[in-house]
């Protein structure tokens, strides 16, 4: 038998080690295209994390009873049903949010970081560590969007949060905010982290 | 020789039913779920339906004196104190087979009716395009446009939503249909189509040119109605 991995294990690996973003590449629609605003960034973690909480824990209670041609049918029917729930909310309470982030809420559904925690992590694993599974990819994905959503913002408004950071002479970046800069700052942020991986293991591992 | 295919053919046909049978055993789990499922959702929209609905409205509100007067103008009479006095309607249209009831807001200068907004839905792309349109007293020209909800393509469909193509229906006569064209627009009833988006442009027009359709007559029939004395 294979060592099950400890809640604690699960937790830590998904802030960095097993980033969702950078290391797994997985979300990376939403991770592109909310990411030209903090506060667009923060609230689309905070739903993306409510969602990958419930759906882990949903799917680690019923583990047993998971049949395996019908298991994808349960995961996303789990997932809508708790993206529903946050499109809903946001609406009530965060109405000009809601209209900002668009049809984005909707499409968390179709969120692979979610689907793959609780195929990978959540289908075999109890509910504790799904849980801590969840809360720290959760984290790692809002790292991964908070970074890329700072440096856009920054850049491309002279913003931070809506606060201003940079003096008023800063010339606004407009691309930053516009698609382009979406690609332009996940390449090079996900280019650093990789060198600052290889970096590593060649100066612990290869001498 | 015939006796083989016997042999085979019960077994098989057994074989069929119990997995059938077993199908539908399988699914219970999928089943029930999605009861659960749906009994929550009903709920969460049982509860949260009313704040959204409250949201839409107070947007519409805001939005009123833009759609009947124009950014400028509306900007103007918000630095000058004065507020618009907003009176909600529901209008009741009968078409054959159904019946459709439109929010209409009455839009009051000084006592003075300076124009109309309309609410309609229908069917974009993605999902359902809920739009306001504002007109003028007599319900002639259109003086505004504005997407309350959508969930068109993002980069595509979802460019409805700009100033840069709403502007488009500001001063067109209501008294034609209006048509959406794919490259630019000639004569003046012409809306040009966003470029990869052309089922989205077709059914904001659509729906601008059936709301139009269902309430110019009992708009112009309540603003004569309405001029002389003021009249709940």
């Amino acid at each position: 038998m294979v060592d099950q991995p400890t809640p604690l294990e699960r937790f830590v690996q998904g802030i960095l080690p097993e980033n969702p973003v950078y290391r797994q590449l997985l979300g990376l629609c939403p991770t592109l295209a909310v990411t030209n605003g903090m506060k667009a960034a923060v609230t689309m973690s905070c739903a993306v994390a409510f969602v990958l909480l419930c759906a882990n824990v949903i799917t680690s209670l019923i583990r047993n009873l998971l049949k395996p041609h019908l298991r994808i049918v349960i995961f996303t029917l789990t997932i809508a049903t708790f993206v529903t729930i946050a499109d809903r909310f946001l609406a009530a309470y965060m109405y000009q949010m809601s209209k900002t982030l668009g049809p984005y809420i909707p499409l968390i559904i179709v969120n692979c970081i979610i689907i793959c925690r609780c195929e990978v992590c959540a289908s075999k694993q109890s509910v504790l560590t799904a849980a801590s599974d969840a809360l720290g990819q959760s984290i790692g994905f809002a790292l991964a969007l908070s970074s890329i959503a700072a440096v856009r913002e920054i850049l491309g408004t002279g913003m931070f949060f809506g606060w201003r950071v940079l003096p008023i002479s800063w010339p606004d970046w407009v691309i930053m905010v516009l698609p382009p800069g979406a690609f332009l700052t996940f390449g090079i942020l996900l280019g650093t982290v990789n060198w600052i991986g290889s970096y590593r293991s060649e100066k612990s591992g290869n001498r | 020789m015939v006796k083989q295919n016997k042999i085979i053919e019960p077994e098989a046909t057994g074989m069929l039913k119990s997995k059938k049978r077993g199908y539908i055993l399988q699914a219970w789990l999928v089943l029930t779920l999605a009861l659960c499922f749906g009994a929550s959702l009903a709920g969460v929209q049982l509860t949260l339906g009313p704040t959204i609905e409250e949201n839409k409205i107070n947007e519409t509100r805001q939005k009123v004196p833009e759609l009947v007067l124009g950014a400028e103008k509306a900007q103007k009479i918000e630095e000058q104190g004065q507020a618009l006095f907003i009176e909600p309607h529901t209008i009741s249209i009968e078409k054959p087979g159904k019946k459709i009831s439109y929010s209409v807001y009455e839009a009051r200068l000084n006592e003075e009716l300076i124009g109309w907004v309309l609410k309609t839905a229908g069917q974009g792309y993605a999902d359902k395009i809920e739009l306001l349109l504002g007109l003028d007293p007599q319900a002639k020209t259109i003086t505004g446009l504005f997407i309350l909800e959508q969930k068109e393509t993002p980069g595509l469909g979802n460019k409805i939503i700009t100033e840069a193509w709403r502007k488009q229906f500001i001063n067109k006569d209501t008294g034609r249909q209006l048509i959406v064209v794919k490259k630019g627009t000639k004569a003046l009833n012409e809306i040009d189509a966003i470029t990869g988006a052309t089922i989205s442009s077709r059914a904001v027009t659509g729906l601008v040119n059936t709301a139009i359709g269902d309430l110019k007559g009992s708009l112009v029939a309540k603003a004569s109605h309405n001029q002389p004395t003021k009249d709940e």
